[in-house]
């Protein structure tokens, strides 16, 4: 499954261009170029990344083991929760620290706190996501 | 090899050229001298379990390959065993997903193989280095028939959105192209003296017979349309019989700046790597048959549909609390002397278990990667008959990363399946987060942007998320540097009764081996300590 992981972070890193790929395709599927995300707004990445797992619905779904729900779960109510779940992983979350800016995260995570049944009303800024990544974490580069 | 093999009228120069054609003397000596499998493996041949557990018995969580390596060895040491395993069949992620066959992924997404009869697609492994001396020794064992994977296939296409305006290249003309104007270019410098700091006078005449054979330059150390390069690219009219038979050379030799800018290049490198080298295996019929045998061997011994949700031991033994995975229900136990957990870190870093602070700290460090794959199902193998791509992979920019061509069943008239999507980092996410009908959708269109006949001859596909996998929630445990220096060791340690085996207790992780490798040494560690109490 490792597959041609090496050799296809080389393709990866090495293009540049994001010349149009596709006009004949027919949804809005963002699929970025590299190894960090394109997608921009809470929506577009809750919809490219996170529903795989936590799903469209955000209730989360079982099998050998469990992904949590997001609607409706108390430990949202802490904002810097699930920015530090975003940032740092455990147990089955991957970290997204290299993959997502701090912007993205800030995004993802004030959408996912006001949407799915949520309703906080505080918001987490790209300036406190850096302050937590610490000056060691990556960009995001 | 020593320099004192060589006859001493041969130049340096003859010499290497003879190492460079087919099979030189002094290489093939050198082959044969290290052939014996321990130099290259630590798979010393089936794993001797000696002397007596007196009746001991081990409880193994999970029937993939890890879990049945142990079930099938340790039973024959003399132990009690008996598998849990969550699935209604056993394989974990070895796997084929064939016609007639159906998958529910996390969230309740159902997928129906639409495949016909003979084909499937691999959403786990699906290919074997040489030197994965584990894994192979199993088949031979227990007769899973093997065929090649064809790893490099220089007639199959890189392409690229942004070179050549979109159109696919053939593999062997980038390959050769690139290599020539490479070698081409170091010759001048060479010629040119500009070495001369670097490389002795009698290296650089040796260094100017390489670049010519390996470049395929011409007499005069260029790389331009002709017999040399021709023999490497490929001809503008090939070489056949008869009045009509006289080749047409190949003229049309990308540019360099072109062919650089097209990083294509970087398309031409993965059989080079350690597990793509030639020769690589696929068994027969789908990668699942190696579950599938496995299961011959220990079926008796697993308790299918198991889910566990608790593992506690103390200093009588080990006990596994589990529910029926498809209706939940009472929960049951089941109970040993040890334990063997090969269950997915994701999915064990949920489950209650009392081992020490230090292996609970590394079981909950390894986050799962994300991976994709897509079958896709063509009315014919338009690859072969239009296109004389047997087997192999083409690559390409676009999301899908690659498409796979079946290794088998070449010039069947029937059906075929192409690996029509496989993808890791940001564009796996990206896929997992579709329904299974847009991945397909996706890895049809991408795909037809390499080979329009997509259009024409399609008809069915299946794609598989790994975070969407219900029993591994992803596609294989992600280490770092960091995380091994920290965690490995106190993940692969015996905590009292209880021992972790499995892709993610290897430093082959995602690879079978690594699952082999793990539990034929997680058992040998685990047996000295029986035996020697």
């Amino acid at each position: 499954m490792k597959a041609t992981h090496a050799v296809m972070l080389a393709v990866l890193l090495g293009s540049t261009s994001l010349a149009a790929q596709a006009s004949d395709l027919t949804s809005s599927t963002i699929f970025s170029h590299g190894y960090v995300f394109e997608e921009k707004t809470g929506e577009a990445l809750y919809q490219g990344i996170c529903q795989g797992c936590h799903m469209p619905d955000a209730r989360g779904a079982t099998g050998a083991g469990t992904y949590p729900a997001l609607a409706g779960n108390p430990r949202l109510a802490t904002r810097q929760y699930p920015m530090v779940m975003v940032l740092n992983g455990g147990g089955a979350m991957p970290s997204f620290a290299s993959s997502l800016d701090d912007a993205q995260i800030s995004a993802v995570v004030n959408y996912v706190r006001s949407h799915f049944g949520n309703h906080y009303t505080d918001s987490v800024t790209a300036a406190e996501v850096k302050a937590v990544r610490g000056p060691s974490g990556a960009s995001g580069e | 090899m020593s320099r004192m093999d060589a006859p001493s009228a041969m130049s340096r120069r003859d010499l290497l050229m003879l190492i460079g054609s087919v099979a030189g003397s002094a290489v093939s000596y050198r082959a044969m001298a290290s052939m014996g499998l321990v130099h290259e493996s630590n798979y010393n041949g089936p794993i001797k379990l000696e002397g007596n557990p007196r009746g001991a018995s081990v409880l193994i969580l999970g029937a993939g390959l890890a879990g049945m390596v142990a079930a099938y060895e340790m039973r024959k040491a003399g132990y009690k065993v008996k598998v849990l395993e969550y699935n209604n069949r056993a394989g974990g992620r070895n796997w084929s997903l064939r016609g007639g066959d159906t998958f529910t992924e996390l969230g309740g997404f159902t997928q129906k193989c639409e495949f016909d009869k003979g084909l499937y697609l691999n959403p786990g492994p699906w290919r074997i280095p040489y030197h994965h001396h584990g894994v192979l020794d199993y088949c031979r064992r227990f007769g899973v028939a093997l065929e090649p994977f064809v790893q490099v296939n220089y007639n199959a296409m890189v392409h690229s959105t942004n070179a050549f305006g979109g159109k696919p290249q053939r593999f062997r003309e980038i390959n050769a192209d690139f290599t020539g104007h490479v070698a081409e270019l170091l010759s001048k410098v060479t010629s040119q003296n500009k070495l001369d700091a670097n490389v002795g006078k009698e290296d650089q005449e040796i260094l100017l017979a390489a670049l010519k054979q390996w470049g395929a330059l011409d007499k005069n150390y260029r790389y331009v349309g002709g017999p040399e390069s021709s023999d490497k690219r490929g001809y503008e009219k090939p070489p056949g019989g008869g009045l009509n038979g006289k080749p047409v050379y190949s003229k049309d030799i990308i540019d360099f700046s072109q062919l650089l800018r097209s990083e294509l290049w970087a398309s031409i490198g993965a059989g080079n790597g350690y597990e793509f080298q030639t020769t690589l295996f696929e068994p027969i019929g789908g990668m699942g048959r190696i579950g599938e045998a496995f299961q011959r061997e220990v079926g008796d011994l697993i308790q299918f549909n198991a889910k566990v949700t608790k593992v506690r031991q103390d200093d009588k033994g080990v006990t596994a609390t589990y529910i029926d995975s498809r209706s939940g229900g009472t929960p049951k136990t089941a109970t040993a002397d040890y334990c063997l957990c090969t269950i997915p870190l994701s999915v064990l870093s949920q489950i209650e278990i009392n081992v020490n602070p230090k292996m609970q700290a590394a079981i909950r460090a390894v986050p799962y990667e994300a991976a994709v794959k897509v079958g896709l199902q063509f009315k014919r193998r338009f690859w072969e008959q239009d296109e004389h791509i047997y087997g192999g992979i083409s690559y390409t920019n676009l999301p899908n990363r690659i498409i796979g061509y079946p290794n088998t069943d070449y010039h069947s008239a029937g059906k075929g399946v192409v690996l029509g999507a496989y993808a890791f980092g940001p564009n796996a996410y990206e896929f997992t987060a579709l329904s299974p009908a847009e991945r397909v959708k996706k890895a049809y269109e991408y795909g037809a942007m390499v080979h329009p006949q997509y259009r024409q001859e399609f008809e069915n596909g299946v794609g598989v998320g790994w975070h969407r996998v219900p029993w591994t929630l992803g596609c294989a445990g992600h280490w770092t540097d960091e995380s091994r220096a920290q965690h490995y060791d106190n993940l692969c340690q015996l905590d009292n009764r209880i021992l972790l085996a499995g892709e993610h207790a290897s430093y082959i992780p995602a690879w079978q081996e690594g699952a082999v490798l793990s539990s034929i040494d997680a058992i040998t560690r685990l047996h000295k300590r029986v035996i020697n109490g």
